[in-house]
């Protein structure tokens, strides 16, 4: 069965992914991207990476459909053809290709006991987990306790990207600030009856469902990337249903790159206080009295620094985005 | 009991499934853009919708049915909501529907 639903998804993949590339309107292509990555956010969920799935589903089919299209709003829609034929690049495709197939022949069967993967340290983090951390969720364990090096460098990635986007696209923002949803004046869909009163409803829900993701990420499938895209989702329905104006006046910019430090912050403090307290730099056992109650206190306030760093930094993209006026 | 829960999911899930397959069918056959996008809410609306419900009836009571209803309600405000905005933005952007536009000359 699974294998079904895999070839069945993975034929749909490809032929969405021959759409984006035959596509000339950017437009349908954002659109077949969106599409693009809710397969691949449904193959992950066959392959049982709930976790994966659901990061997948809010950054890719979400949050980056929305921020491509504000993108698109500032640009044409149409993309400039070439009709040269390039023989490099199709010559380097098909021997890549070939080399991938001949891969595939010494992989293992699709969930083998005895794959390599699952032979070299997947055992001892599903043994350990239940003693060290005790959480149900192994993924969040490895995530953020016992791999928190990469999680920390993950964070300062996200960090940076929004940094940087600062940098390149908020130029002369300080005074005169114009803004502009895509596709909409600064009032946002306000004349639109339908979608402001369902965007009004569904914002609190969404929200909430987020802090859900966020604070049960121990015990399901979540944690605070994929809480930071959910709720940055919803602020960013907020947006468009309200107009920019409204939802900065919610969470004004500065607030937002406040979040953007100060969960990266977070992080890095909850290592450096675990030094402090004579342990290893991210080692939460030695947070509290209790090793694995500190384990929980060291994990929840790393995926907390993660969520607000996650929420801040997709959000200042967002308004940065919107308030370009369009080149002419 | 059992057998009746069964007939009625099962009632419920073929007729999801057929309505999918006439939105479908509707996507790719219908004149021009606002009757295809009628036939694609079909399947977004009813045929998702009644194909969940019968998945609830083969849950029972349990969390897992309480989650599909939780979808269901959730597909029942944003599906219209987003046939509606595409339609009001083709409407905006100058899509006419094919044959009124005929009639329109006409008068």
């Amino acid at each position: 069965m699974v294998v079904l639903f895999g070839l069945f998804l993975l034929t749909l993949l490809v032929i969405t992914a021959l759409g984006i590339v035959n596509a000339d309107n950017l437009f349908a292509a954002v659109m077949l991207m969106g599409i693009f990555s809710l397969q691949m956010a449904a193959i992950f969920f066959v392959l049982d990476a709930a976790d994966v799935a659901l990061t997948e589903a809010a950054v890719g089919a979400g949050v980056a459909t929305m921020l491509l299209l504000g993108a698109l709003a500032l640009t044409k829609d149409k993309e400039k053809r070439r009709r040269r034929r390039r023989w490099p690049a199709i010559v380097i495709v098909t021997v890549t290709t070939l080399m991938m197939i001949y891969a595939t022949f010494d992989m293992p069967r699709l969930g083998d006991p005895q794959a390599p993967v699952h032979q070299h340290v997947a055992p001892w983090y599903l043994s350990e987990t239940p003693k060290v951390i005790d959480i149900p969720n192994v993924v969040t364990a490895i995530l953020a306790s016992f791999r928190g090096y990469d999680t920390l460098g993950e964070v300062f990635v996200i960090f940076t990207a929004g940094v940087g986007v600062m940098f390149i696209l908020a130029n002369g923002s300080g005074n005169g600030r114009r803004t502009m949803v895509p596709s909409a004046d600064s009032t946002g869909l306000r004349h639109h009856l339908v979608p402001r009163v369902v965007g009004r409803l569904l914002v609190p829900f969404i929200v909430l469902f987020g802090l859900y993701v966020q604070f049960h990420g121990e015990y399901g499938p979540g944690g605070g990337f994929q809480a930071g895209a959910l709720i940055s989702a919803g602020l960013i329905l907020y947006a468009l249903v309200e107009g920019e104006k409204e939802a900065l006046r919610a969470i004004p910019l500065s607030v937002l790159v406040g979040m953007i430090a100060f969960g990266a912050f977070l992080f890095g403090a909850v290592g450096v206080v675990g030094m402090l307290f004579g342990g290893n730099f991210l080692d939460y056992s030695v947070l509290l009295s209790n090793p694995v109650a500190g384990q929980h206190l060291g994990i929840m306030l790393v995926e907390l620094g993660v969520g607000i760093t996650v929420t801040g930094v997709l959000l200042t993209i967002f308004h940065t985005i919107a308030a370009r006026r369009k080149d002419h | 009991m059992q057998i009746a829960l069964d007939i009625a999911s099962w009632t419920l899930l073929i007729a999801g499934g057929a309505f999918v397959f006439t939105g479908g069918l509707g996507a790719l056959r219908m004149p021009d853009f606002y009757t295809r996008m009628h036939a694609a809410s079909l399947t977004d609306s009813l045929g998702t919708i009644l194909v969940l419900f019968g998945i609830a009836l083969q849950a029972g009571v349990s969390l897992a049915a309480l989650k599909l209803i939780t979808i269901t309600l959730f597909l029942l405000l944003t599906s219209p909501t987003a046939a509606y905005a595409l339609a009001n933005a083709a409407r905006l952007s100058g899509v006419n529907p094919e044959h009124v536009v005929a009639t329109n000359e006409q008068r």
